[in-house]
């Protein structure tokens, strides 16, 4: 089965989450044959890349049209290029752009979307793929009946894997159309690394008791190469900007190692970080139900925790790796 | 505006999660069920506020039996006009866009507003399809709304910031925290409800694209592994070499 695969981009630049879907693909690809052909809608700084990761074949569309991001018209060119490859399967990401992009494909296509996927598609009896479900505290386990198969997969949940290619860029021409959209701003972060793509998350809440104490848990964050997060009250009373909170009613994440200092791990807190592999805890109260979802936990004061953290990180020199 | 609100039924958020026959079924036993909160915080609030500012007015849509009622009533007492229900089990998020679709389409909505996700099966799917289905413009994550005629001028998050787009009604869009803050509902909302109208449409035809075919709980934690609040580098020591994370 030919698969696409969205690298998605922004700020010309491929984004992580799209090396992980080329990844997934070319997994797929290669127990169940067939060519992985990755589309680009920019010129973009790591397309060549994408053959590192199992890419046979690059397509890149250069439409002005594409500068902002356009949702409809991306579903449109990825359905033009499964047309022209025969592929049957579309493996984006599970981020902002492929919440937007995978559920249009779908309609256009009258296929079957998973999104969220967790695991490789098993195809013992039929064409089912794993995906969580109820905020993390399930799976389920998704027969696709349609013939196009799209899976977006969750970002952090899939080992990108080397699989070179010899993998040329080639430009793509698709009607797309007009959009109806009129994108007039665009306001980004000034981070290099979004929160759902972090390998590592050190999280902080209304424990710091004030914006002004910051300080700690972003040396922390920077002694392990980690991004910061934060609680939902401490992004509604605006001690931290709003894209640093998760939880169930902003970003849910998925990283490797996920410290929460000073959070006492409400449900809905939860509900945004239970898939991270690892789960320290800092809290000063040995009740903190946080605790029971944690794997390592300290029970101890935050402002004396932290700054030994940061020494004994310094000393480890773990920010060099 | 005529404004169309979908809203979905879900388990609470503190509800145990549990299956029955054979891992095939969500245990719905003692489970209280809710309306979507994104739909009901985000989606249904600040389509009331725009027919409050504008006039016009809005109608919550359910898929689903006649189960699903007593939550369709709790969308009623924020506020919603009226509401419609379409007779249908709602397994496959394109089977569910096609139903809406098909019914929206004769209503000549100025909008039709979703929730950003369902916080039981996470999908993220019926706002695009029915977009898609109508084919009509799809923002999807919106924080902001703001209308001016038909005019439409909508802040939503793309992957490492936020967009400010100018997009003319009829649209569809999803929405996401930031939209509006959420309504109690109070005495003579809930009296309102319970004689607001609830049409029932029976469903149109449409496949199953995709079937849940078993569901899995993740493996219980093990208990959380304390370290000395005096000697946090061992905190460190146990990440590198136990856990191999850093």
């Amino acid at each position: 089965m030919n698969v696409i695969v969205y690298a998605n981009t922004n700020q010309n630049k491929v984004h992580k989450s799209a090396f992980e879907a080329t990844s997934y693909a070319s997994q797929f690809a290669s127990k169940h044959g067939g060519k992985v052909t990755a589309l680009a809608t920019a010129e973009a700084e790591g397309l060549e890349e994408l053959g590192k990761y199992g890419a046979d074949k690059v397509l890149q569309i250069n439409d002005s049209k594409l500068a902002d991001f356009k949702p409809e018209l991306i579903a449109k060119a990825l359905k033009a290029a499964a047309e022209a490859e025969q592929a049957e399967v579309v493996v984006l990401s599970h981020d902002l752009s492929g919440k937007s992009v995978a559920p249009i494909l779908a309609a256009l296509t009258k296929g079957g979307l998973v999104s969220g996927a967790v695991d490789l598609p098993n195809t013992d009896d039929g064409f089912v793929v794993k995906k969580a479900v109820f905020s993390g505290k399930a799976f389920a386990h998704t027969k696709i009946n349609a013939e196009m198969k799209i899976i977006s997969v969750m970002p952090n949940s899939i080992e990108k894997k080397e699989n070179s290619k010899e993998s040329n860029i080639e430009s793509f021409d698709a009607a797309l159309g007009d959009s109806r959209l009129n994108v007039v701003e665009q306001k980004m972060e000034s981070t290099d690394l979004p929160l759902t793509e972090a390998d590592k998350v050190v999280s902080a809440g209304r424990g710091l008791k004030g914006p002004e104490n910051w300080e700690i848990i972003e040396e922390l964050a920077k002694e392990l190469g980690a991004a910061t997060a934060c609680s939902r009250p401490v992004s509604d009373m605006d001690w931290r900007p709003h894209h640093e909170h998760v939880g169930q009613t902003g970003v849910a994440i998925r990283p490797n190692l996920y410290i929460a200092i000073g959070i006492s791990g409400a449900i809905q807190h939860l509900a945004g970080v239970n898939q991270s592999k690892v789960i320290v805890v800092i809290n000063t109260d040995p009740e903190a139900p946080f605790f029971k979802s944690a794997d390592y936990g300290i029970v101890g004061d935050a402002f004396d925790v932290v700054p030994k953290l940061i020494e004994a990180a310094k000393e480890m020199n773990l920010a060099s790796n | 505006m005529k404004i169309l609100v979908c809203i979905s039924k879900v388990p609470d958020t503190t509800a145990k999660i549990a299956f029955t026959e054979n891992n095939t079924k969500f245990d719905t036993n003692g489970v209280q069920f809710i309306v979507n909160p994104y739909d009901e915080w985000y989606a249904l609030v600040r389509g009331l506020e725009i027919k409050e500012a504008q006039g016009g007015s809005v109608t919550v849509l359910n898929v689903g039996g006649a189960e699903n009622d007593p939550t369709i009533r709790k969308a009623l007492a924020i506020g919603a006009d009226d509401a419609v229900r379409i007779n249908f089990e709602a397994k496959d998020a394109l089977a569910t866009a096609t139903q809406i679709a098909e019914f929206a389409k004769a209503e000549n909505y100025d909008m039709v507003l979703f929730g950003k996700e369902t916080i039981d099966y996470n999908g993220s799917q019926v706002g695009g399809m029915v977009a898609a289905l109508l084919d009509q413009p799809f923002i999807s994550n919106a924080s902001k709304l703001e209308m001016d005629g038909n005019k439409g001028k909508v802040e939503r998050d793309i992957q490492g910031g936020k967009e400010v787009i100018e997009v003319e009604a009829p649209f569809v869009l999803s929405a996401a925290k930031g939209m509006a803050e959420a309504r109690i509902p109070n005495m003579r909302g809930i009296m309102a409800a319970r004689t607001k109208p609830l049409k029932v449409v029976e469903a149109s035809a449409s496949a199953d694209a995709t079937e849940v075919v078993s569901y899995e709980l993740p493996p219980a934690k093990g208990d959380v592994k304390l370290v000395d609040a005096d000697n946090p580098a061992e905190l460190l020591e146990l990440l590198r070499n136990e856990a191999k994370i850093i």
